[in-house]
Protein backbone atom coordinates (compact mmCIF):
# COMPACT_ATOMS: atom_id res chain seq x y z
CA UNK A 1 0.00 0.00 0.00
CA UNK A 2 2.86 2.62 0.73
CA UNK A 3 3.79 4.88 -1.95
CA UNK A 4 6.56 6.41 -2.95
CA UNK A 5 5.16 9.92 -3.43
CA UNK A 6 6.10 11.79 0.04
CA UNK A 7 3.05 13.22 1.55
CA UNK A 8 4.40 15.57 4.22
CA UNK A 9 7.83 16.22 5.57
CA UNK A 10 9.23 17.60 8.39
CA UNK A 11 12.73 19.30 8.42
CA UNK A 12 14.33 19.47 11.98
CA UNK A 13 11.08 20.33 13.97
CA UNK A 14 11.67 22.29 17.23
CA UNK A 15 9.54 22.99 20.31
CA UNK A 16 10.08 24.20 23.27
CA UNK A 17 7.69 25.11 25.74
CA UNK A 18 8.01 28.46 28.16
CA UNK A 19 11.37 30.66 28.63
CA UNK A 20 14.22 30.82 30.92
CA UNK A 21 14.29 28.37 34.42
CA UNK A 22 11.35 26.05 33.26
CA UNK A 23 11.94 25.46 29.83
CA UNK A 24 10.76 22.07 27.90
CA UNK A 25 11.67 21.06 24.46
CA UNK A 26 8.89 18.65 23.97
CA UNK A 27 10.11 17.91 20.61
CA UNK A 28 13.46 18.42 19.63
CA UNK A 29 15.04 18.41 15.88
CA UNK A 30 13.05 15.82 14.54
CA UNK A 31 12.80 15.22 10.45
CA UNK A 32 10.64 12.71 9.11
CA UNK A 33 9.41 11.82 5.65
CA UNK A 34 5.72 10.05 5.60
CA UNK A 35 4.57 8.75 2.16
CA UNK A 36 0.65 7.98 0.55
CA UNK A 37 -0.76 5.10 2.16
CA UNK A 38 1.63 4.14 5.02
CA UNK A 39 0.79 3.48 8.37
CA UNK A 40 3.41 4.75 10.63
CA UNK A 41 3.82 4.35 14.49
CA UNK A 42 5.21 6.68 16.96
CA UNK A 43 6.34 4.64 19.87
CA UNK A 44 8.04 7.03 23.34
CA UNK A 45 7.02 6.73 26.96
CA UNK A 46 4.74 9.21 28.46
CA UNK A 47 6.18 12.44 28.10
CA UNK A 48 8.30 11.86 25.17
CA UNK A 49 6.58 14.65 22.87
CA UNK A 50 4.24 12.24 20.63
CA UNK A 51 1.59 14.67 21.46
CA UNK A 52 3.59 17.71 20.93
CA UNK A 53 4.62 16.21 17.27
CA UNK A 54 0.72 15.07 16.39
CA UNK A 55 -0.10 19.03 17.17
CA UNK A 56 2.84 20.46 15.09
CA UNK A 57 1.82 18.47 12.27
CA UNK A 58 -1.60 19.14 12.61
CA UNK A 59 -0.85 23.29 12.39
CA UNK A 60 -2.59 23.49 15.92
CA UNK A 61 0.80 24.58 17.60
CA UNK A 62 4.12 26.75 15.94
CA UNK A 63 6.63 24.92 16.07
CA UNK A 64 10.24 26.61 17.29
CA UNK A 65 12.37 25.69 14.80
CA UNK A 66 12.32 23.76 11.33
CA UNK A 67 9.90 23.26 8.70
CA UNK A 68 7.10 21.57 7.35
CA UNK A 69 6.51 20.53 3.61
CA UNK A 70 3.30 19.24 2.72
CA UNK A 71 2.86 17.99 -1.37
CA UNK A 72 6.60 19.05 -1.74
CA UNK A 73 5.52 22.88 -0.54
CA UNK A 74 6.34 24.46 2.13
CA UNK A 75 2.97 24.55 3.97
CA UNK A 76 0.84 28.26 4.95
CA UNK A 77 -0.90 28.22 7.50
CA UNK A 78 -1.17 31.91 7.78
CA UNK A 79 -4.56 32.94 6.71
CA UNK A 80 -7.92 30.77 7.88
CA UNK A 81 -8.75 29.88 4.62
CA UNK A 82 -5.80 28.26 4.07
CA UNK A 83 -5.90 26.52 7.44
CA UNK A 84 -9.20 25.16 6.18
CA UNK A 85 -7.68 24.12 2.89
CA UNK A 86 -5.26 22.24 5.20
CA UNK A 87 -7.90 20.55 7.56
CA UNK A 88 -9.63 19.01 4.82
CA UNK A 89 -6.46 16.94 3.97
CA UNK A 90 -4.89 16.45 7.58
CA UNK A 91 -7.18 15.01 10.29
CA UNK A 92 -6.74 13.79 13.90
CA UNK A 93 -8.15 11.86 16.69
CA UNK A 94 -7.10 12.99 20.27
CA UNK A 95 -5.76 11.13 22.74
CA UNK A 96 -8.82 11.91 25.37
CA UNK A 97 -11.69 11.45 23.87
CA UNK A 98 -14.01 12.81 26.86
CA UNK A 99 -12.15 16.17 26.34
CA UNK A 100 -12.82 16.14 22.31
CA UNK A 101 -16.51 16.67 22.78
CA UNK A 102 -18.00 19.99 23.22
CA UNK A 103 -20.82 19.13 26.32
CA UNK A 104 -22.63 21.53 25.45
CA UNK A 105 -23.74 20.21 22.10
CA UNK A 106 -25.10 17.42 20.98
CA UNK A 107 -23.49 14.25 18.97
CA UNK A 108 -25.30 15.78 16.13
CA UNK A 109 -23.88 18.74 15.87
CA UNK A 110 -20.03 17.23 15.56
CA UNK A 111 -21.38 15.12 12.40
CA UNK A 112 -23.12 17.96 10.56
CA UNK A 113 -19.76 19.78 11.10
CA UNK A 114 -17.96 17.81 8.96
CA UNK A 115 -20.62 17.49 6.20
CA UNK A 116 -20.12 21.23 6.21
CA UNK A 117 -15.99 21.36 6.38
CA UNK A 118 -16.26 19.28 2.80
CA UNK A 119 -18.10 22.38 1.30
CA UNK A 120 -20.83 20.31 -0.47
CA UNK A 121 -23.87 21.66 -1.07
CA UNK A 122 -26.44 18.81 0.68
CA UNK A 123 -29.83 18.37 0.94
CA UNK A 124 -30.78 17.64 4.44
CA UNK A 125 -31.64 13.86 3.36
CA UNK A 126 -28.31 13.53 1.62
CA UNK A 127 -26.85 14.58 4.91
CA UNK A 128 -28.85 12.43 7.06
CA UNK A 129 -27.79 9.62 5.22
CA UNK A 130 -24.27 10.52 4.99
CA UNK A 131 -24.59 10.72 9.37
CA UNK A 132 -26.39 7.26 9.06
CA UNK A 133 -23.96 5.59 7.11
CA UNK A 134 -20.19 7.03 9.01
CA UNK A 135 -22.31 5.51 12.08
CA UNK A 136 -23.17 2.11 10.99
CA UNK A 137 -19.33 2.07 9.74
CA UNK A 138 -18.23 1.97 13.41
CA UNK A 139 -20.81 0.07 14.37
CA UNK A 140 -23.42 2.54 16.43
CA UNK A 141 -27.09 3.67 15.99
CA UNK A 142 -27.33 6.82 14.43
CA UNK A 143 -31.09 7.06 15.85
CA UNK A 144 -29.80 6.30 19.28
CA UNK A 145 -27.36 8.62 19.72
CA UNK A 146 -28.30 11.76 17.27
CA UNK A 147 -29.88 13.48 20.21
CA UNK A 148 -27.74 12.58 23.21
CA UNK A 149 -24.70 14.41 24.59
CA UNK A 150 -21.61 13.53 25.17
CA UNK A 151 -21.65 13.06 29.07
CA UNK A 152 -24.11 10.27 28.07
CA UNK A 153 -21.94 8.64 26.08
CA UNK A 154 -19.49 6.23 27.16
CA UNK A 155 -15.85 6.21 26.30
CA UNK A 156 -15.95 3.24 23.88
CA UNK A 157 -18.96 5.28 22.06
CA UNK A 158 -16.80 8.83 22.10
CA UNK A 159 -13.76 7.45 20.76
CA UNK A 160 -16.00 5.09 17.90
CA UNK A 161 -17.64 8.66 16.92
CA UNK A 162 -14.13 10.66 15.92
CA UNK A 163 -13.56 7.60 13.57
CA UNK A 164 -17.27 8.27 12.40
CA UNK A 165 -15.93 11.84 11.78
CA UNK A 166 -12.59 10.76 10.13
CA UNK A 167 -15.19 8.43 8.21
CA UNK A 168 -17.35 11.70 6.95
CA UNK A 169 -14.03 13.69 6.41
CA UNK A 170 -11.75 10.89 4.44
CA UNK A 171 -8.20 12.55 4.68
CA UNK A 172 -5.52 11.84 3.16
CA UNK A 173 -3.73 12.40 6.73
CA UNK A 174 -4.68 10.83 9.99
CA UNK A 175 -2.85 11.41 13.38
CA UNK A 176 -4.32 8.95 15.51
CA UNK A 177 -3.24 9.62 19.03
CA UNK A 178 -3.56 6.66 21.03
CA UNK A 179 -6.64 5.73 20.30
CA UNK A 180 -7.51 2.79 22.01
CA UNK A 181 -6.40 4.33 25.41
CA UNK A 182 -9.83 3.78 26.29
CA UNK A 183 -11.33 0.32 25.56
CA UNK A 184 -10.70 -2.70 26.85
CA UNK A 185 -8.49 -5.37 24.24
CA UNK A 186 -11.47 -6.73 22.82
CA UNK A 187 -12.97 -2.97 21.20
CA UNK A 188 -9.49 -2.16 20.60
CA UNK A 189 -8.54 -4.59 17.88
CA UNK A 190 -12.36 -3.50 16.21
CA UNK A 191 -11.17 0.01 16.05
CA UNK A 192 -7.80 -0.77 14.37
CA UNK A 193 -9.45 -2.58 12.30
CA UNK A 194 -12.03 0.38 11.47
CA UNK A 195 -8.87 2.43 10.95
CA UNK A 196 -7.02 0.05 8.66
CA UNK A 197 -10.23 -0.34 6.72
CA UNK A 198 -10.66 3.80 6.35
CA UNK A 199 -7.13 3.31 5.14
CA UNK A 200 -7.84 0.97 2.78
CA UNK A 201 -11.18 2.75 1.07
CA UNK A 202 -9.04 5.57 0.51
CA UNK A 203 -5.45 5.02 0.83
CA UNK A 204 -4.86 7.28 3.73
CA UNK A 205 -1.72 7.80 5.17
CA UNK A 206 -1.92 7.10 8.95
CA UNK A 207 0.42 8.19 11.95
CA UNK A 208 -0.76 6.04 14.94
CA UNK A 209 0.67 7.28 18.22
CA UNK A 210 0.97 4.47 20.94
CA UNK A 211 3.35 3.87 23.82
CA UNK A 212 2.68 -0.15 22.93
CA UNK A 213 5.29 -1.39 20.58
CA UNK A 214 3.22 -4.64 20.18
CA UNK A 215 0.44 -2.97 18.74
CA UNK A 216 2.83 -0.59 16.57
CA UNK A 217 4.46 -3.74 15.12
CA UNK A 218 0.88 -5.10 14.45
CA UNK A 219 -0.05 -2.59 12.48
CA UNK A 220 2.21 -0.45 10.39
CA UNK A 221 4.49 -0.01 8.09
CA UNK A 222 7.12 2.08 9.48
CA UNK A 223 8.22 2.93 13.19
CA UNK A 224 9.28 6.23 14.69
CA UNK A 225 10.66 5.99 18.63
CA UNK A 226 10.80 9.02 20.26
CA UNK A 227 12.54 9.29 23.54
CA UNK A 228 12.77 12.77 25.64
CA UNK A 229 11.48 14.77 22.39
CA UNK A 230 14.04 13.22 19.90
CA UNK A 231 13.49 10.16 17.36
CA UNK A 232 16.30 7.98 18.75
CA UNK A 233 15.39 5.00 15.66
CA UNK A 234 13.11 5.01 12.34
CA UNK A 235 12.48 2.45 9.70
CA UNK A 236 10.61 -0.38 8.72
CA UNK A 237 8.96 -1.69 11.53
CA UNK A 238 10.28 -5.42 10.98
CA UNK A 239 13.61 -4.14 10.79
CA UNK A 240 13.45 -1.97 13.96
CA UNK A 241 11.75 -4.70 16.08
CA UNK A 242 13.99 -7.76 14.95
CA UNK A 243 17.26 -5.57 15.51
CA UNK A 244 17.03 -2.46 17.22
CA UNK A 245 19.81 -0.66 17.39
CA UNK A 246 19.34 1.94 19.98
CA UNK A 247 19.55 0.75 23.76
CA UNK A 248 15.93 2.63 24.60
CA UNK A 249 14.79 0.70 21.39
CA UNK A 250 15.92 -2.63 23.15
CA UNK A 251 14.33 -1.60 26.56
CA UNK A 252 10.99 -1.10 25.17
CA UNK A 253 10.84 -4.49 23.25
CA UNK A 254 11.90 -6.15 26.31
CA UNK A 255 9.32 -4.67 28.34
CA UNK A 256 6.74 -6.28 26.11
CA UNK A 257 7.44 -10.10 26.51
CA UNK A 258 4.74 -11.09 24.05
CA UNK A 259 6.47 -10.35 21.02
CA UNK A 260 9.82 -12.10 22.54
CA UNK A 261 8.00 -15.14 22.80
CA UNK A 262 6.48 -14.41 18.99
CA UNK A 263 9.88 -14.94 17.34
CA UNK A 264 11.47 -17.59 19.81
CA UNK A 265 9.00 -19.79 18.27
CA UNK A 266 10.21 -19.06 14.90
CA UNK B 1 -28.65 25.81 30.03
CA UNK B 2 -32.41 24.68 30.85
CA UNK B 3 -31.26 22.29 32.80
CA UNK B 4 -28.72 24.81 35.19
CA UNK B 5 -32.05 27.00 35.90
CA UNK B 6 -34.07 24.09 37.27
CA UNK B 7 -31.37 22.70 39.71
CA UNK B 8 -31.42 26.85 40.42
CA UNK B 9 -35.00 27.04 41.61
CA UNK B 10 -34.38 24.39 43.83
CA UNK B 11 -31.55 26.11 45.62
CA UNK B 12 -32.59 27.62 48.69
CA UNK B 13 -30.07 30.62 48.88
CA UNK B 14 -30.37 31.18 45.36
CA UNK B 15 -34.34 31.54 45.58
CA UNK B 16 -34.24 33.25 48.93
CA UNK B 17 -31.94 35.90 47.51
CA UNK B 18 -33.86 35.94 44.50
CA UNK B 19 -37.17 36.36 45.72
CA UNK B 20 -36.22 39.23 48.10
CA UNK B 21 -34.90 41.15 45.25
CA UNK B 22 -38.02 40.74 42.99
CA UNK B 23 -40.02 41.45 45.99
CA UNK B 24 -37.56 45.43 45.73
CA UNK B 25 -37.81 45.24 42.18
CA UNK B 26 -41.52 45.15 42.68
CA UNK B 27 -42.09 47.78 45.47
CA UNK B 28 -40.09 50.25 43.16
CA UNK B 29 -41.75 49.65 40.14
CA UNK B 30 -45.16 49.46 41.37
CA UNK B 31 -45.39 52.52 44.44
CA UNK B 32 -45.05 55.20 42.06
CA UNK B 33 -47.82 53.76 40.21
CA UNK B 34 -50.56 54.38 43.22
CA UNK B 35 -48.59 57.12 44.75
CA UNK B 36 -47.72 59.88 41.73
CA UNK B 37 -46.20 62.61 43.82
CA UNK B 38 -42.98 63.94 43.13
CA UNK B 39 -40.48 63.09 46.00
CA UNK B 40 -38.86 66.12 46.35
CA UNK B 41 -41.68 68.30 46.89
CA UNK B 42 -41.87 69.37 50.59
CA UNK B 43 -44.82 68.36 52.62
CA UNK B 44 -44.21 68.45 56.14
CA UNK B 45 -41.63 69.81 58.76
CA UNK B 46 -38.05 69.16 59.07
CA UNK B 47 -37.19 65.37 60.83
CA UNK B 48 -41.30 64.38 61.50
CA UNK B 49 -41.51 60.52 63.07
CA UNK B 50 -42.61 58.47 61.01
CA UNK B 51 -46.94 58.32 61.76
CA UNK B 52 -49.58 56.47 59.78
CA UNK B 53 -49.20 59.10 56.58
CA UNK B 54 -45.66 59.46 56.23
CA UNK B 55 -44.74 55.93 56.54
CA UNK B 56 -40.90 56.87 57.54
CA UNK B 57 -41.51 60.45 58.56
CA UNK B 58 -39.79 63.03 57.19
CA UNK B 59 -36.19 64.33 55.98
CA UNK B 60 -34.87 67.73 57.16
CA UNK B 61 -36.72 69.69 53.80
CA UNK B 62 -39.92 68.04 55.03
CA UNK B 63 -40.09 65.37 52.34
CA UNK B 64 -41.30 62.38 52.53
CA UNK B 65 -38.70 59.55 53.22
CA UNK B 66 -40.71 56.58 52.43
CA UNK B 67 -41.43 58.15 48.81
CA UNK B 68 -37.46 58.99 48.66
CA UNK B 69 -36.67 56.12 49.77
CA UNK B 70 -38.84 53.67 46.57
CA UNK B 71 -36.94 56.24 44.35
CA UNK B 72 -33.64 56.04 45.96
CA UNK B 73 -33.57 52.09 45.58
CA UNK B 74 -34.53 52.38 41.99
CA UNK B 75 -31.67 54.55 41.24
CA UNK B 76 -29.41 52.61 43.43
CA UNK B 77 -30.58 49.06 41.28
CA UNK B 78 -29.80 51.23 37.33
CA UNK B 79 -26.46 52.08 38.92
CA UNK B 80 -25.97 48.47 40.42
CA UNK B 81 -27.14 47.09 37.09
CA UNK B 82 -25.50 49.49 34.66
CA UNK B 83 -22.11 49.53 36.73
CA UNK B 84 -22.58 44.96 36.33
CA UNK B 85 -23.05 45.10 32.73
CA UNK B 86 -20.51 47.97 32.32
CA UNK B 87 -17.53 45.69 34.09
CA UNK B 88 -18.28 41.97 33.32
CA UNK B 89 -18.71 42.66 29.23
CA UNK B 90 -15.05 44.96 29.29
CA UNK B 91 -13.49 41.78 31.90
CA UNK B 92 -15.12 39.19 29.37
CA UNK B 93 -13.69 41.00 26.54
CA UNK B 94 -10.29 41.72 28.06
CA UNK B 95 -10.58 37.99 29.75
CA UNK B 96 -11.09 36.27 26.67
CA UNK B 97 -8.69 38.27 24.06
CA UNK B 98 -6.04 37.35 26.84
CA UNK B 99 -6.51 34.66 27.58
CA UNK B 100 -7.14 33.08 24.16
CA UNK B 101 -4.97 34.86 21.93
CA UNK B 102 -2.13 34.67 24.62
CA UNK B 103 1.25 35.59 23.69
CA UNK B 104 2.70 39.35 23.96
CA UNK B 105 -1.38 40.01 23.69
CA UNK B 106 -1.71 37.90 26.68
CA UNK B 107 1.51 39.65 28.54
CA UNK B 108 0.33 43.30 27.79
CA UNK B 109 -3.52 42.94 28.57
CA UNK B 110 -2.10 40.85 32.07
CA UNK B 111 0.45 43.54 32.93
CA UNK B 112 -2.79 46.47 32.36
CA UNK B 113 -4.99 43.96 34.25
CA UNK B 114 -2.95 43.77 37.13
CA UNK B 115 -1.79 47.64 37.12
CA UNK B 116 -5.72 48.62 38.05
CA UNK B 117 -6.10 46.03 40.45
CA UNK B 118 -2.92 47.59 42.25
CA UNK B 119 -4.12 50.93 42.09
CA UNK B 120 -7.50 51.19 44.52
CA UNK B 121 -10.26 51.74 42.14
CA UNK B 122 -12.13 53.76 44.72
CA UNK B 123 -9.34 56.35 44.43
CA UNK B 124 -9.86 56.03 40.77
CA UNK B 125 -13.43 56.45 41.18
CA UNK B 126 -13.38 59.63 43.60
CA UNK B 127 -10.58 61.33 40.70
CA UNK B 128 -12.76 60.73 37.70
CA UNK B 129 -16.26 61.93 39.98
CA UNK B 130 -14.20 65.23 41.02
CA UNK B 131 -13.37 65.76 37.66
CA UNK B 132 -16.43 65.16 35.86
CA UNK B 133 -18.76 68.08 36.31
CA UNK B 134 -22.18 67.06 35.03
CA UNK B 135 -22.50 63.83 36.52
CA UNK B 136 -26.30 61.60 35.69
CA UNK B 137 -26.53 58.60 37.57
CA UNK B 138 -25.56 57.09 34.58
CA UNK B 139 -22.27 58.33 34.19
CA UNK B 140 -21.52 57.52 37.73
CA UNK B 141 -22.73 53.96 36.76
CA UNK B 142 -19.96 53.55 33.42
CA UNK B 143 -17.34 55.49 35.83
CA UNK B 144 -18.00 52.49 38.60
CA UNK B 145 -18.54 49.74 35.95
CA UNK B 146 -14.94 50.88 33.82
CA UNK B 147 -13.10 50.94 37.54
CA UNK B 148 -14.06 47.63 38.53
CA UNK B 149 -13.87 45.12 35.66
CA UNK B 150 -10.03 43.91 36.49
CA UNK B 151 -11.11 40.87 38.73
CA UNK B 152 -13.56 39.34 36.42
CA UNK B 153 -11.06 39.79 33.36
CA UNK B 154 -8.29 38.21 35.23
CA UNK B 155 -10.88 35.71 36.31
CA UNK B 156 -12.05 35.15 32.89
CA UNK B 157 -8.28 35.03 31.01
CA UNK B 158 -7.31 31.89 33.67
CA UNK B 159 -10.54 29.48 32.31
CA UNK B 160 -10.09 30.84 29.08
CA UNK B 161 -6.51 29.86 28.90
CA UNK B 162 -6.83 26.58 30.31
CA UNK B 163 -10.35 25.68 27.93
CA UNK B 164 -8.08 26.89 24.88
CA UNK B 165 -5.74 24.06 25.00
CA UNK B 166 -8.70 21.33 25.39
CA UNK B 167 -9.39 19.15 22.98
CA UNK B 168 -12.91 20.42 21.82
CA UNK B 169 -10.83 23.98 21.10
CA UNK B 170 -8.49 21.92 18.18
CA UNK B 171 -11.60 19.54 17.04
CA UNK B 172 -13.33 22.84 16.45
CA UNK B 173 -10.62 24.45 14.96
CA UNK B 174 -9.39 21.30 12.60
CA UNK B 175 -13.22 21.34 11.95
CA UNK B 176 -12.58 24.65 10.24
CA UNK B 177 -14.15 27.32 13.21
CA UNK B 178 -12.77 30.69 13.06
CA UNK B 179 -11.87 32.27 15.86
CA UNK B 180 -14.67 34.16 17.02
CA UNK B 181 -17.07 31.00 16.90
CA UNK B 182 -14.71 29.18 18.73
CA UNK B 183 -15.03 31.45 21.21
CA UNK B 184 -18.69 31.94 21.45
CA UNK B 185 -19.26 27.90 20.79
CA UNK B 186 -16.39 26.18 22.31
CA UNK B 187 -15.56 28.81 25.33
CA UNK B 188 -17.94 30.74 26.43
CA UNK B 189 -20.68 27.81 27.18
CA UNK B 190 -18.16 26.62 29.94
CA UNK B 191 -17.98 29.90 31.45
CA UNK B 192 -21.16 30.97 31.09
CA UNK B 193 -22.44 30.50 34.70
CA UNK B 194 -19.05 32.12 36.60
CA UNK B 195 -19.69 35.31 34.13
CA UNK B 196 -23.29 35.42 35.42
CA UNK B 197 -21.60 34.89 38.85
CA UNK B 198 -19.52 37.26 38.30
CA UNK B 199 -22.03 39.81 37.07
CA UNK B 200 -23.94 39.76 40.20
CA UNK B 201 -21.12 40.58 42.68
CA UNK B 202 -20.08 43.38 40.20
CA UNK B 203 -23.90 44.80 40.40
CA UNK B 204 -23.91 43.86 44.12
CA UNK B 205 -20.52 46.36 44.70
CA UNK B 206 -21.88 48.94 41.87
CA UNK B 207 -24.33 49.63 44.25
CA UNK B 208 -22.32 49.89 47.59
CA UNK B 209 -19.56 52.15 45.71
CA UNK B 210 -22.36 54.64 44.55
CA UNK B 211 -23.15 54.68 48.44
CA UNK B 212 -19.93 55.26 49.21
CA UNK B 213 -18.87 57.55 46.62
CA UNK B 214 -22.48 60.03 47.36
CA UNK B 215 -21.77 59.49 51.00
CA UNK B 216 -19.07 61.74 50.47
CA UNK B 217 -20.99 64.22 47.76
CA UNK B 218 -19.43 62.98 45.02
CA UNK B 219 -22.41 60.85 43.48
CA UNK B 220 -25.54 62.19 40.59
CA UNK B 221 -26.97 65.23 40.44
CA UNK B 222 -30.71 65.83 40.17
CA UNK B 223 -31.58 62.55 41.66
CA UNK B 224 -32.37 60.19 44.68
CA UNK B 225 -30.28 57.59 45.33
CA UNK B 226 -29.65 55.23 48.71
CA UNK B 227 -26.53 57.39 48.86
CA UNK B 228 -27.46 60.35 48.29
CA UNK B 229 -30.05 59.99 51.02
CA UNK B 230 -27.88 59.00 53.76
CA UNK B 231 -25.09 61.94 52.41
CA UNK B 232 -28.03 64.32 53.29
CA UNK B 233 -28.75 62.93 56.57
CA UNK B 234 -25.51 63.08 57.29
CA UNK B 235 -24.64 66.71 56.20
CA UNK B 236 -28.08 67.73 57.67
CA UNK B 237 -27.33 66.26 61.23
CA UNK B 238 -29.96 63.59 61.31
CA UNK B 239 -27.90 61.73 63.73
CA UNK B 240 -27.35 64.28 66.29
CA UNK B 241 -30.97 65.25 66.08
CA UNK B 242 -31.83 61.94 66.73
CA UNK B 243 -33.63 61.61 63.27
CA UNK B 244 -32.86 57.59 62.64
CA UNK B 245 -35.46 56.90 60.30
CA UNK B 246 -33.54 59.57 57.53
CA UNK B 247 -30.63 57.12 57.49
CA UNK B 248 -31.24 53.47 58.93
CA UNK B 249 -34.25 52.55 56.57
CA UNK B 250 -31.80 53.30 53.40
CA UNK B 251 -28.66 51.43 54.82
CA UNK B 252 -31.11 48.36 55.97
CA UNK B 253 -32.47 48.68 52.24
CA UNK B 254 -28.85 49.28 50.86
CA UNK B 255 -27.80 45.58 53.31
CA UNK B 256 -30.56 44.08 51.99
CA UNK B 257 -30.17 44.34 48.18
CA UNK B 258 -26.62 43.41 48.36
CA UNK B 259 -27.52 40.83 50.69
CA UNK B 260 -29.68 38.92 48.73
CA UNK B 261 -27.53 39.34 45.69
CA UNK B 262 -24.47 37.59 47.70
CA UNK B 263 -26.93 35.68 48.74
CA UNK B 264 -27.80 34.04 44.78
CA UNK B 265 -24.09 34.22 44.14
CA UNK B 266 -23.40 31.70 47.10
CA UNK B 267 -26.28 29.94 45.85
CA UNK B 268 -25.08 30.11 42.09
CA UNK B 269 -21.34 28.73 43.38
CA UNK B 270 -22.52 25.61 44.76
CA UNK B 271 -24.34 24.55 42.32
CA UNK B 272 -22.25 25.75 39.54
CA UNK B 273 -18.99 25.12 41.00
CA UNK B 274 -19.43 21.04 41.12
CA UNK B 275 -20.38 21.30 37.90
CA UNK B 276 -17.22 23.02 36.31
CA UNK B 277 -15.02 20.68 38.02
CA UNK B 278 -16.07 17.55 37.01
N1 LIG C 1 1.22 23.25 26.47
C1 LIG C 1 2.34 22.85 27.09
N2 LIG C 1 3.04 23.72 27.86
C2 LIG C 1 4.16 23.34 28.47
N3 LIG C 1 4.71 22.12 28.40
C3 LIG C 1 4.06 21.20 27.66
C4 LIG C 1 2.84 21.51 26.97
N4 LIG C 1 2.42 20.40 26.31
C5 LIG C 1 3.33 19.44 26.59
N5 LIG C 1 4.32 19.91 27.39
C6 LIG C 1 5.49 19.15 27.87
O1 LIG C 1 6.10 18.57 26.75
C7 LIG C 1 6.53 17.25 27.04
C8 LIG C 1 5.95 16.29 26.02
O2 LIG C 1 4.56 16.22 26.17
P1 LIG C 1 3.63 15.36 25.21
O3 LIG C 1 2.22 15.63 25.60
O4 LIG C 1 4.00 15.63 23.81
O5 LIG C 1 4.02 13.87 25.61
P2 LIG C 1 3.41 12.49 25.09
O6 LIG C 1 4.54 11.75 24.48
O7 LIG C 1 2.21 12.73 24.26
O8 LIG C 1 3.00 11.79 26.44
P3 LIG C 1 1.75 10.82 26.74
O9 LIG C 1 2.10 9.46 26.27
O10 LIG C 1 1.64 10.86 28.23
O11 LIG C 1 0.57 11.41 26.06
C9 LIG C 1 6.09 16.96 28.46
O12 LIG C 1 7.22 17.11 29.29
C10 LIG C 1 5.07 18.00 28.76
O13 LIG C 1 5.13 18.37 30.11
MG1 LIG D 1 0.22 12.27 24.39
Amino acid sequence: MKGNNVLIEGKNLTKVFGFGGNKTTAVDNVSFAFHEGEIISIVGESGSGKTTLAKLIMGLLKESAGTIEYMGKPRRLKRHSDRRKYWKHIQAIFQDPFSSFNQFYRVEKLLLDCIKLQGEKLTKEEQLRRMKEACSFVNLKYEELHNKYPFELSGGQMQRLMIARIFILHPKLLIADEPTSMVDACSRSTILDMLLKLREENNMTIIFITHDVGLAYYVSDTLYIMEQGKVVEKGPAEEVILNPKHPYTRQLISDVPKIHSEWDLA
Amino acid sequence: MNSSFRILIKSPKFMFGACTLLAMIGLVLIYPLFNRSDPLEMIALAYQPPDAKLLLGSDNFGRDLFLELIYGIRTSLQVGLIAGVFATAIGLVIGLTSGYIGGMIDNLLTAVTNIFIVIPSFVILILISVSIDSRSSFVTAVIIGVTSWPWTARAVRAQTSSLRNRDHVNIAKISGYSTPRIIVSEILPYIASYVVMAFVLQTASGILSEASISMLGLGPYNTISLGIIMNWALVFEAPVAGAWWAFIPAAISIAMITFSLYMMNTGMDEIFNPKIRS
